[in-house]
């Protein structure tokens, strides 16, 4: 049994059906063929999966679709504005934050949040920031330093 | 990672929840979704209805009146833990708050979603054991308060019957005298407590007039270990006096064991952490 | 660019991952696609009486259900083979689906396909499966014992090899003169690989052509194509295409054949349709091939003088339910010749059996073999120090293998190509301070302190780039271990490489590149690298076992070799000189002494595609392919600092400090070489300290999601202090030894050697991993340790 949703999502406004099943991530990925965030635990622990909803950051594999009914969302593929990266998407490829690339959507969307909650965070805070987020390439050396690089550069 | 089918309400004030809770049997609220939608997507939970919560706006929000605090049940924890108004009058709550999970989990999860789930070995039990807080439930027949220490009544059992909602939980205002102290020995996969201990003490110059101390993550419950709090008025909490009353008055059955931490630790870590805390809470005291 | 090796060139593959553009298995949908969802046993060992499918199969959207019996009737072979086999190995079918015996928590018994995602997981659920448990037995130990439940009636006693290397004679001599000796027991925890993107396979079978197509996470997908075509799918190789796409990292666990993409394979030629199936990440746990799992019993002789006579271990190493891929090599090639470690000892002998337990398959895992080989020989020389009364650098500076004796042929079986194994440790002490942090510690421990602290070391030593194939042939690998790279020179002079490497974050796009841009004066944006697809690339063998840079990069290398021999030929002729003063230098080839007489690059390039003025007996065309076969492994070192600080009443151990000082040869991209140690090093860290898949004695996974499987987060690590000496390898073109495993081999020991140093007034002589907060509790207030 379908239920009507309006949910904006990187500035578009979506009209859909949805199955109540329906997580937000499998919307995402699958009603609108918005891939870049990904799935990789079912706990809400590894936080691939996270997205903007309403400007905070949240575990898009714990929310289901229609309670995102009225919610404008940003997701990794929507960061970056008139073909200009976001700084922290520069800063993770500057400091080679990023290896195999499954974690980097939600661990950059992430780091928005943190930055926008305190813009100029110790390594210490970055870290506890980003406890919600698993990467198993970097050991988060270098995650870290992007986020402080972000932080340097843009001091919004 | 799919969960089993179920039927989908949204509920637009507490009478509307309260009265689809009534019709439908094995329904289950759903606010922030992150104690229910990983367990649904397990399997290890298969209600027939979900009855949406989360646009009942009443339900959230910090409103202080006097001499306590109400804090709405659809609150989430990283509000919490920013509440200027909590952090002044009652930093217990927002101290563990912060604790909780990772902050994608904070900005979703809601202080109803997680008391009424109950999980043992969640943050906020303990504290509000420590701080003497109420439960407000809606029904059928009504709103009744539930005190904190009566609230959880077994490993993921609450006083909340199958028609009520959560909607609100009272806390009263510390003052100056009274410190406070939330310390977590955190599970490493998880994040939840393997042991969260909970104290609050008040001072009248330089004499505890009363301490309580509760404990998430031990037992099938949050522990309040009222005897430790018993010998504690009247001291003058020094180091000396918190350790042998705890040495004497600690005492902890039936503890919880898994794979990460034994029973038996678990109550030593109790001990530990309940006399860091108490410590804690009388140097912030001062 | 010539030059542009050793610089930290930024990724060119990073500009789609970091806007989400990265494409991953799971990231592509074919029209008319379905769903699969595979019915798994919940029982360690069980009997299946009956599977009754009735239900599922009128489930509404469902397209098909299958079963191992629907498997064993079609023709298509329907199992898991094994890639490495030893002496008198006993190796069980594995069937892709059970047919009547299940033997983990885990294994598949039936298959469904349907419309959609919800339709597909609803009639798994009703899927009736009468299972007639079975005892079980989990633990390796235990497997072996007396009386215990057995796995498979070919296989007595749970055994599925009993291997030996080194003179056991020899051995035992070594230990009757020996002045000091030491010996401990020892477990290397089980761990579950945990790649952040799980397994997946979306197969596509075209019924007009016969094709199938298959994009899944793997780090070899020719050796996917081979195995399949052999034994799960019977497909001819020509008539599979196998794709990695983006790969969301893989730490071995995505280099075996698993039955899951073979079952993918089978729905999709069975229904016509194309078929997606994706783990859970429950699925992962229960499923990716596990790592390590060793019990051992090990000892080490010494002279009155601290030097090492003697080695002797016997491993019982888990094999799990089946055996995987490269299962039987992990234990036996890539463990017992690493047991000399940095050190010269003359006489080694290791027994390693392995055995069958009701668990997922244990396979290779991030240094596979090498950790736990790390783990005994660093835990050993700790326990000799101690024995001696030497301290733990001194034991190691009297025992390591000269500088001047390289090559050094082992007392099993390897030549260490090059090593100063001195300079690493001289630069490891020096950048953690050593001496101040042991004086750090005398005071602590003078005061009295609740905090202890702890100092370990490790110095380690790993076999990497697999491998010469004639070596590993005569040792039972039933693949050669050979690279392949194909260079095109395109008419107007940019690069297109083939490796049959197979990326997945090592950022092969930039390192092999630069290799290309260095060699032939061009800039990197001129070179385009493609990997990981059956249809375009060589045969090729994959990544893993650090090898994709000291043999795929060498296969490039001397595939450059050729071109630029070939060009050169041309060169000659348009410059009307003899190929022998024509010298290739920036771009451009001259005649050697005569600086007017020059052709460029991009000329001789585009005459050689112009065809109109080519020297006799020369093609046209500027392409070369080369298998490039290693002469040797490459034997990168290092030695590694830890600090730790325990919180004596309570157990936690703080991570304070780590130091890594490796030597991997020659670095082509700096940043990226130490991107590599840090993700090693966060793994070995968490097999120390957290990571730990637990079954209960019945074979249930307790372990089995990520709210008891503890992987290492941001705020449990420091940042990382990391530095190296370079020893380059004599005996490939591009003197690089491989970095992928060294964090990962090395860490374990550093880190335990440093809880037990922290310990050593309460006694303790050795804890097993992970180091929980109360095993060092019990170590210290119940005399557990």
């Amino acid at each position: 049994m379908g239920h009507q949703v309006r949910i904006e999502v990187n500035g578009t406004v979506y009209d859909r059906e949805v199955d109540p099943r329906t997580l937000l991530v499998h919307f995402l990925r699958e009603e609108l063929a918005l891939t870049g965030t990904n799935v990789g635990c079912e706990t809400s622990l590894c936080g691939s999966c996270t997205v903007l909803v309403d400007g905070k950051a949240v575990k898009s594999c714990t929310q289901l679709a229609v309670q995102a009914d009225g919610a404008s969302i940003t997701t990794i593929e929507g960061l970056a504005k008139g073909g200009e990266l976001h700084p922290l998407q520069g800063a993770f490829r500057e400091e080679h934050g990023l290896q195999c690339g499954f974690c980097t959507p939600g661990m950059i969307l992430t780091a928005v949040d943190l930055l926008d909650s305190n813009p100029s965070p110790s390594a210490e805070e970055i870290r506890e920031g980003l406890k919600g987020n698993v990467c198993r390439c970097t050991g988060y050396h270098n995650i870290v330093k992007a986020v402080q690089r972000a932080a340097e550069e843009d001091p919004s | 990672m799919v969960p089993a089918n179920f039927e989908y309400f949204r509920a637009a004030s507490v009478e509307e929840a309260v009265a689809l809770l009534h019709r439908h049997s094995d329904a289950k609220l759903l606010a922030g979704g992150h104690s229910l939608l990983p367990i649904m997507k397990l399997r290890l939970a298969e209600p027939a209805a979900l009855i949406d919560i989360s646009k009942i706006h009443i339900l959230r929000g910090i409103t202080h009146h006097g001499d306590g605090i109400r804090v709405g049940a659809l609150t989430t924890h990283g509000t919490i833990a920013s509440s200027e108004v909590l952090q002044r009058e009652c930093g217990l709550l927002s101290e563990a708050a912060a604790r909780i999970g990772d902050p994608q989990v904070r900005n979703k999860g809601t202080l109803g979603g997680n008391i009424a789930h109950a999980d043992p070995a969640s943050d906020l039990p303990a504290v509000l054991l420590a701080l003497g807080a109420k439960v407000q439930l809606a029904g059928p027949g009504g709103n009744r308060t539930v005190a904190a220490g009566d609230f959880f009544t077994d490993l993921l059992e609450t006083e909340v019957r199958e028609d009520e909602v959560l909607t609100a939980v009272d806390l009263p205002v510390l003052g100056d005298s009274d410190g406070t102290s939330y310390l977590k020995f955190e599970h490493p996969a998880s994040g939840y407590a393997i042991c969260g201990a909970a104290a609050v003490v008040k001072m009248d110059s330089g004499t505890c007039r009363e301490a309580r101390l509760a404990f998430n993550g031990v037992t099938a419950t949050p522990h309040e270990a009222a005897a430790v709090g018993s010998a504690l008025a009247g001291s003058d909490l020094s180091d000396q006096a918190i350790a042998s009353a705890i040495d004497a008055h600690l005492k902890i059955e039936e503890p919880l064991g898994d794979i990460q931490a034994s029973g038996e630790y678990r109550v030593e870590l109790a001990k530990v952490y309940g006399r860091r805390a108490l410590q804690q809470a009388r140097d912030r005291a001062r | 660019m010539s030059g542009v090796i050793g610089t930290s060139v930024k990724r060119r593959e990073d500009a789609t991952l970091i806007v989400g553009e990265g494409k991953y298995s799971d990231d592509f949908t074919l029209p008319g696609m379905t769903h699969a969802v595979i019915v798994r046993s919940p029982y360690g060992h069980a009997h299946i009486n009956s599977i009754d499918i009735s239900e599922a199969s009128k489930h509404p959207g469902v397209v098909a259900v299958f079963t191992g019996k629907d498997v064993a009737a079609s023709d298509i072979g329907g199992v898991v083979p094994t890639g490495w086999l030893l002496p008198d190995i006993k190796t069980p079918d594995h069937p892709i689906l059970a047919i009547d015996t299940v033997r983990y928590a885990g294994d598949g018994v039936a298959v469904v396909v349907a419309e959609d995602r919800f339709a597909a997981r609803d009639a798994a659920e009703k899927v009736e499966v009468d299972y007639e448990p079975l005892d079980a037995v989990t633990d390796v130990l235990a497997a072996v014992a007396e009386g215990a439940p057995q796995l498979f009636e070919e296989a007595p006693g749970n055994i599925s090899f009993d291997w030996d290397l080194g003179d056991a004679d020899a051995t035992a001599a070594a230990f009757d003169r020996a002045t000091h000796t030491a010996e401990v027991d020892l477990r290397n925890n089980r761990l579950i690989p945990h790649a952040i993107e799980p397994r997946s396979c979306l197969a596509s079978f075209d019924t007009t052509t016969g094709e199938l197509t298959a994009r899944l996470t793997t780090q070899n997908p020719h050796l996917h194509r081979l195995l399949m075509s052999l034994a799960s799918i019977n497909l001819p190789e020509h008539k599979m295409r196998i794709i990695a796409p983006e790969v969301g990292g893989g730490f071995g666990s995505k280099i075996h054949h698993y039955p899951d993409e073979a079952i993918a394979c089978f729905c999709a030629m069975q229904t016509g349709r194309p078929v997606k199936w994706t783990a859970t990440r429950s699925e992962t746990n229960l499923t990716d091939a596990h790592g390590r799992d060793h019990a051992s019993h090990a000892e080490i002789a010494l002279d009155e003088n601290g030097k090492i006579l003697g080695l002797r271990v016997e491993t019982h190493a888990a094999m799990g339910a089946y055996l995987s891929t490269f299962a039987p090599a992990v234990p036996t090639y890539l463990y017992g010749t690493l047991l000399s470690g940095q050190y010269d000892i003359p006489a080694i002998h290791v027994r390693t059996l392995g055995v069958f337990t009701n668990t997922a398959p244990v396979d290779a895992y991030r240094g596979a073999g090498r950790p736990e080989a790390t783990f005994v020989v660093e835990r050993l020389i700790d326990l000799a120090a101690d024995a001696t009364g030497l301290s733990p650098v001194e034991i190691r500076r009297r025992n390591f293998v000269p500088a001047d004796q390289f090559p050094y042929q082992t007392a099993v079986a390897l030549a260490y190509d090059s090593g100063n194994y001195d300079s690493a440790m001289d630069r490891a002490l020096e950048l953690s301070g050593y001496d101040e942090l042991r004086a750090e510690q005398a005071r602590r421990r003078e005061a009295g302190d609740s905090k202890l602290i702890g100092i370990g070391i490790s110095s380690f030593i790993e076999a990497c780039g697999l491998a010469p194939s004639q070596v590993v042939g005569a040792l039972g690998a039933q693949a050669g271990l050979y690279e392949s790279g194909k260079v095109r020179v395109h008419p107007t002079g940019s690069v297109t490489v083939y490796t049959g490497s197979s990326a997945h974050g090592q950022g092969h796009e930039t390192t092999f590149a630069q290799v290309v841009a260095d060699r032939l004066s061009i800039d990197v944006d001129q070179v385009e690298v493609v990997h990981g697809d059956t249809g375009e690339i060589p045969f090729g063998m994959g990544t893993y076992g650090s090898r994709s840079a000291a043999v795929g990069g060498s296969a490039i290398s001397t595939a450059l070799d050729k071109v630029v021999a070939k060009a050169r030929k041309i060169a000659a002729h348009l410059l009307e000189a003899s190929e022998d003063d024509v010298v290739f230098e920036g771009n451009a080839f001259h005649v050697r002494g005569v600086p007017s007489k020059t052709q460029a690059w991009g000329d001789v390039v585009l005459q050689a595609y112009l065809a109109h003025n080519l020297p006799e007996g020369i093609e046209p065309g500027l392409e070369e392919t080369s298998f490039y076969n290693p002469e040797n492994f490459t034997y990168p070192f290092g030695t590694h600092v830890c600090v730790v600080e325990i919180d004596s009443e309570t157990g936690a151990v703080e991570l304070q400090r780590y130091i890594a000082v490796d030597d991997v040869g020659n670095v082509i991209n700096p940043m990226i070489v130490e991107g590599q140690v840090h993700g090693g090093l966060a793994q070995g860290i968490g097999q120390a300290l957290w990571e730990n898949a637990v079954y209960s004695d019945d074979g249930q996974l307790l372990s089995g999601t990520m709210l008891d499987y503890a992987v290492p987060r941001a705020h449990n690590l420091p940042f990382f202090e990391t530095d190296r000496t370079v020893t380059p390898c004599p005996h490939n073109p591009l003197g690089v030894k491989g970095v992928g495993e060294a964090g990962s081999i090395a860490s374990p020991a550093t880190v335990t050697n440093a809880v037990v140093d922290a310990l050593a007034p309460y006694g303790v002589k050795h804890l097993d991993m992970p180091l929980t907060p109360e095993k060092i509790w019990r170590a210290i207030h119940r005399n557990g340790g």
